[in-house]
């Protein structure tokens, strides 16, 4: 962005805390935008997945609170962030321009929007059958249900691009030399939910049918991946930056995070496409057959996400 | 000496003076009970190493001495400079801080509540000096205070009151400008003409609160120049849009994948139906 700045910042010690955060951030908010995406559409079959993905929105985002605590020099005070304590200005932090605290509010949103589409779900599957549950459950059914779950998936968005803003927002070498960051985090994110909902759906009974669907948003989501690597890139030319976070050790991280993303370009490709789902009605068995091996495809796609992060957290910081 | 709050104060380290004796560190050191980390012995004068939680000022060295026979080195043999937090009118650190714990004091100068940090380090991922770090024992940011504590009591802070040669004065910012300007005068006058100053104008960061006089070009002293002078915020708007296009671009995948996919055999039941219930009672049971 600014090819002559030169800044003598020192690096934050945000590391793997972080780094984990920002990783099941991504899950969280792609898992609900895809749950919501999937209920829009309005196919009763895709409900299975759906719920999925609220299930594991919630779950993952429960981990996210406890790993920005622990990475707090005083961990008890994680609510100063919200609470202005200086003295006679008591008041609500919020500063719009400062990630952080925009980010503090954006989880805390995101996360009462998790628990009620989690609350749902759970009775919906009649995993909790108290009446009173039921009859608050009854009152998403129609559009307030929509809304809630639209808002939700806003907040997800939101979670999932801004950790890369929060690098830029600073003047770090490699972080504040780019705009690209939220949208790269945005895309891996989407896809590193994708992935855990194509690992997870094998074990959910009726969620065969939606499996040909997050195999091609994997693809879809990819290829945005690939375009926002290449912005992040160019964008870096003659910063200095390229130099930094492309050489030995973070090469290895960058060679991981680069051949991640091969299955989901190879599966653009109708062939694959369809041996993934062939025949009808039988969907569900033809997933079985290799589903082992898909999940293992996945796996190694959200090892490459990790890595992704890892190649540009890790190389700002001093060893 | 009358310190009134209101006024803004701060420091104009000369460095055409300073002699490296590191009486400020020590001062500053004992008045403020900091240990300091263990000094380390290399190659120069330099045992401080940097800015820290625990080193308020830290004195550079910078050794210029050539091989060959010194001609007259007009004071930049070796360039020394008693470096310290700026106290930056436009401050990074304060515009990223998530807690308030960075403020502005009554003197206009920038300090860290320790009671209010809870240690998220945005700071020092702020600050363009090397400037504000977490304390391993305190488990907050730290940096210098301008004496916050003296300036309180009347009292100038305790490294401008110990400096010998008078390389760092205190006072209020005005002051201290105008003053300086003379001293640039000086020395351009007896032929010092690389003398220039640092920070005494708005153009960086808005103006120093503690500005320098320099003997060479700021990068030597690891000061970013005007060109990089620039905010954390600067990548908001920037990083914000690159998002949102990714997320648009991310939801238009995701709706396209929907509408790719291969139609599945549409149940008889189902295809009768308008796709409107999104929230059932079927499916996954
Ligand atoms: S020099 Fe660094 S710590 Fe001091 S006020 Fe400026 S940004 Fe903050």
């Amino acid at each position: 962005m600014h090819p002559a700045i030169d800044h003598f910042a020192r690096d934050p010690h945000w590391t793997w805390f972080i780094l984990f955060y920002f990783f099941f951030a991504g899950i969280a908010g792609g898992s609900y935008l895809i749950a919501t995406l999937l209920r829009l559409r309005g196919d009763k079959g895709d409900e299975p997945v759906a719920r999925l993905g609220y299930y594991v929105t919630f779950i993952v985002l429960l981990c996210c609170p406890p790993l920005l605590i622990i990475d707090l020099g005083q961990p008890l005070r994680f609510w100063h962030m919200m609470w202005r304590l200086t003295p006679n200005e008591p008041g609500l932090n919020f500063k719009y321009w400062s990630p952080m605290s925009l980010g503090v509010w954006g989880l805390s949103l995101f996360s009462t929007f998790a628990a009620i589409s989690f609350f749902e779900v759970l009775v919906r599957d009649d995993k909790l059958r108290l009446p009173i549950a039921k009859r608050a459950v009854a009152l998403l059914d129609g559009g307030l249900g929509r809304v809630v779950n639209i808002l939700g998936s806003i907040f997800g968005l939101f979670i999932a691009g801004y950790t890369g803003v929060l690098l830029s927002v600073s003047n770090q070498p490699i972080w504040s030399d780019t705009w690209t960051l939220g949208g790269l985090f945005l895309a891996s994110g989407l896809s590193s939910a994708t992935a855990v909902l194509t690992i997870l759906s094998r074990y959910r009974r009726g969620a065969g049918v939606t499996h040909e669907y997050l195999h091609l948003s994997e693809s879809y989501f990819t290829v945005l991946e690939v375009v926002m690597l290449v912005l992040f890139v160019v964008s870096l030319r003659g910063t200095g930056a390229l130099e930094r976070t492309f050489t030995m050790p973070w090469l290895i991280l960058w060679a991981v995070a680069i051949a991640s993303l091969i299955p989901g370009i190879t599966g653009l490709f109708p062939t694959r496409a369809r041996v993934a789902v062939s025949g009808h009605g039988s969907m569900d068995v033809t997933v079985h057959s290799g589903g082992a091996a898909t999940a293992a495809t996945m796996a190694f796609v959200l090892i490459g996400v990790i890595c992704l992060r890892a190649a540009i957290i890790l190389p700002v910081h001093a060893w | 000496m009358e310190i009134t709050p209101g006024r803004s104060y701060g420091f104009f380290t000369d460095t055409s003076v300073c002699i490296g004796c590191k009486a400020c560190e020590v001062a500053c050191k004992t008045w403020n009970e900091l240990p300091g980390p263990e000094p380390t012995f290399g190659d120069g004068y330099d045992n401080t190493g940097e800015l820290g939680a625990q080193n308020w000022r830290h004195v550079q060295f910078h050794d210029n001495v050539k091989d060959d026979t010194l001609e007259a080195g007009m004071g930049t043999a070796w360039l020394m400079m008693s470096d310290v937090c700026k106290h930056c009118k436009n401050a990074s650190c304060m515009e990223v801080c998530p807690t308030g714990a960075l403020m502005r004091t009554e003197f206009d100068t920038v300090y860290v509540q320790p009671d209010v940090c809870n240690g998220c380090r945005n700071c020092t991922s702020a600050c363009p000096y090397h400037v504000i770090q977490m304390d391993e024992t305190n488990k907050v940011a730290q940096k210098c205070t301008l004496c916050y504590d003296r300036l309180q009591g009347s009292l100038e802070p305790a490294c401008a009151k110990t400096c010998p040669t008078d390389s760092i004065n205190f006072g209020p910012v005005d002051e201290l400008r105008e003053m300086a300007k003379q001293r640039v005068e000086t020395l351009h006058s007896q032929g010092v003409t690389q003398a220039y100053l640092y920070g005494a104008d708005d153009s960086i960061y808005g103006g120093l609160n503690a500005f320098f006089l320099l003997m060479d070009k700021p990068e030597v002293y690891k000061l970013p120049n005007q060109e990089s002078s620039v905010l954390p915020s600067r990548n908001d708007a920037g990083g914000y849009l690159g998002s949102f296009g990714a997320a648009v671009a991310g939801i238009f995948a995701a709706v396209m994948a929907l509408r790719l996919r291969r139609p599945r055999e549409p149940e008889p039941a189902t295809a009768a139906e308008p796709p409107a219930p999104t929230t059932t009672d079927e499916g996954g049971k």
